[in-house]
């Protein structure tokens, strides 16, 4: 375990390094980015949707027992600004770009790809993960906020119209604007560059040490999607009581 | 591994010293001397399991030697920046195109990544490369599209594009008909001569080995058996070399109970 993290060490060490050389690789992020946001933005919307409902539902009439039923805007508002949506979107992007990215570098080590280009001099970390990793860092942020602004909607749709709620799309979104704040919104911003950053660096390293043939490719796939989601349940916890500090 | 710093289109020699590697307390190289001359064709013969993709795979720098070195026109490529100032290329066994790339970015893939030339004069030149392999209007076509023998020949092309002064061949024959074989052996041949490439050449194909090198090495399990021109190893009286040389399939006729 801790030889596996200090692989990703390496790597994201590696990776940064290769950062001044991000603008030749333009190209290459822009087609990340396409093709994050072709595989992940319907999946995120819907999930987001059922998200915000679910917490409306789960959480209506419980406050409406209490008379509080009026702040439930900015209850699923700053759920899921902080938790819901950063957490659900990192885990959705580990599993459909994570285990893609894992895939096929892995391919590529196993069919020599990799080692073509190494000996025409072309460093796979300049070539393969550096485009990769700043794709994912910058499409998680933006597909987090878009998932937060669907969950509200969600929650609001769900208010309107549960009978045990009663609460107008208005007040849900007065209750929201009156709560939430640009510092939650960047709570869930901050907390899925990290996990995005994170996603990056675990699938590649997965990827680059694939060996073996296509059961190879399946282990490492496998454990690109479970170890991303289990860092980013660890890391969850570490960065939320770090952001605390800023409350 | 291929500079952009040396301009010169001059090849190179190879010395091999002492090199040895084991993977998991397993030695595959015990000890591998040899030399092969500037522009010379050198084929490196053996059984499957020899270890002669392992010491390909050391002189281009893929692998690091636990013991020995190996010199590249005198300098050891463990030192630094000896790689980058030789311009080499490998031709893989599989011819390792990258399969989300179109033929023609996989033969222009070390000119644009390195920032060498233009849009425009990477095409001619990948054109260029292509028809010299004898391969026409192949450029947007993906790998997974082309032939075993068409995927050799674009990989030989990519290695081209280099203009390298070192090719390694790892198995170019393996996987294709003898007609295709030939070609491709003509094609190794032709390409020695007109840009005096120093080759280096692995393979267990005899009919490849004896039609295009200047000089023969036979390993046998991680050792080199022999080594010389070609008549001097089919006239060398090692068992093992002579049973590798001869090897035939006979037919054993079985009675009928």
């Amino acid at each position: 375990m801790f030889q596996s993290i200090g692989e990703m060490m390496v790597l994201l060490l590696r990776t940064l390094q290769a950062t001044p050389k991000l603008w030749r690789e333009k190209h290459k992020v822009a087609e990340q980015l396409f093709e994050i946001g072709n595989a992940s933005l319907l999946m995120a919307c819907l999930l987001s949707l059922f998200i915000g409902g679910v917490i409306a539902l789960q959480s209506g009439p419980l406050l409406a027992k209490y008379g509080l039923s009026g702040s439930i805007g900015g209850m699923v508002g700053v759920a899921m600004c902080k938790e819901l949506a950063p957490v659900m979107m990192a885990v959705l992007i580990a599993g459909r770009i994570g285990s893609s990215m894992a895939a096929e570098i892995g391919s590529m080590r196993v069919y020599q790809e990799i080692d073509a280009l190494r000996t025409m001099n072309i460093n796979p970390i300049h070539y393969l993960v550096l485009p990769r990793v700043v794709a994912i860092s910058v499409a998680l942020p933006m597909l987090v906020v878009f998932s937060m602004l669907v969950g509200w909607v969600g929650g609001a749709l769900v208010c309107a119209s549960n009978e045990h709620i009663h609460i107008t799309r208005e007040a849900f979104f007065g209750s929201l604007r009156q709560i939430v704040e640009f510092k939650d919104v960047m709570n869930g911003v901050v907390k899925s560059f990290i996990f995005a950053v994170t996603i990056g660096v675990v699938s590649c390293t997965q990827g680059l040490q694939t060996i073996g043939g296509p059961r190879g490719i399946g282990r490492s796939v496998t454990k690109a999607v479970v170890n991303s989601i289990v860092m980013i349940l660890l890391l969850d916890y570490f960065v939320t009581r770090f952001l605390m500090y800023f409350d | 591994m291929n500079g952009d710093a040396n301009p010169s289109h001059q090849s190179v020699s190879v010395q091999v010293r002492g090199l040895r590697k084991s993977y998991g307390g397993t030695e595959v190289l015990h000890g591998i001397d040899l030399e092969v001359a500037s522009g010379e064709i050198f084929v490196i013969m053996g059984p499957s399991g020899s270890g002669k993709s392992v010491l390909l795979r050391h002189i281009i720098g893929l692998e690091e030697p636990d013991a020995g070195d190996i010199l590249i026109d005198g300098e050891s490529i463990l030192s630094e920046g000896v790689m980058d100032k030789h311009r080499m290329a490998m031709v893989f066994q599989s011819g390792a195109l990258l399969n989300s790339l179109s033929v023609a970015d996989n033969v222009g893939i070390y000119l644009r990544e390195h920032r060498l030339k233009n849009s425009a004069e990477i095409d001619q030149i990948v054109r260029e490369k292509l028809e010299l392999l004898g391969l026409k209007g192949v450029e947007k076509k993906l790998p997974n599209e082309l032939s075993g023998g068409m995927k050799k020949r674009v990989a030989i092309a990519r290695a081209l594009v280099i203009e390298p002064q070192l090719i390694l061949y790892d198995e170019p024959t393996s996987e294709l008909d003898p007609l295709i074989a030939v070609t491709i052996g003509q094609e190794i041949l032709n390409l020695s001569r007109r840009i005096h490439v120093t080759s280096l050449v692995v393979t267990h194909d005899r009919d490849l080995a004896f039609g295009i090198a200047d000089r023969i090495a036979l390993m046998h399990e991680g050792r080199i058996l022999a080594i010389g021109k070609p008549d001097e190893v089919k006239r060398n009286t090692d068992p093992l070399v002579q049973r590798f040389l001869t090897a035939d399939f006979k037919p054993q006729l079985t009675e009928a109970v």
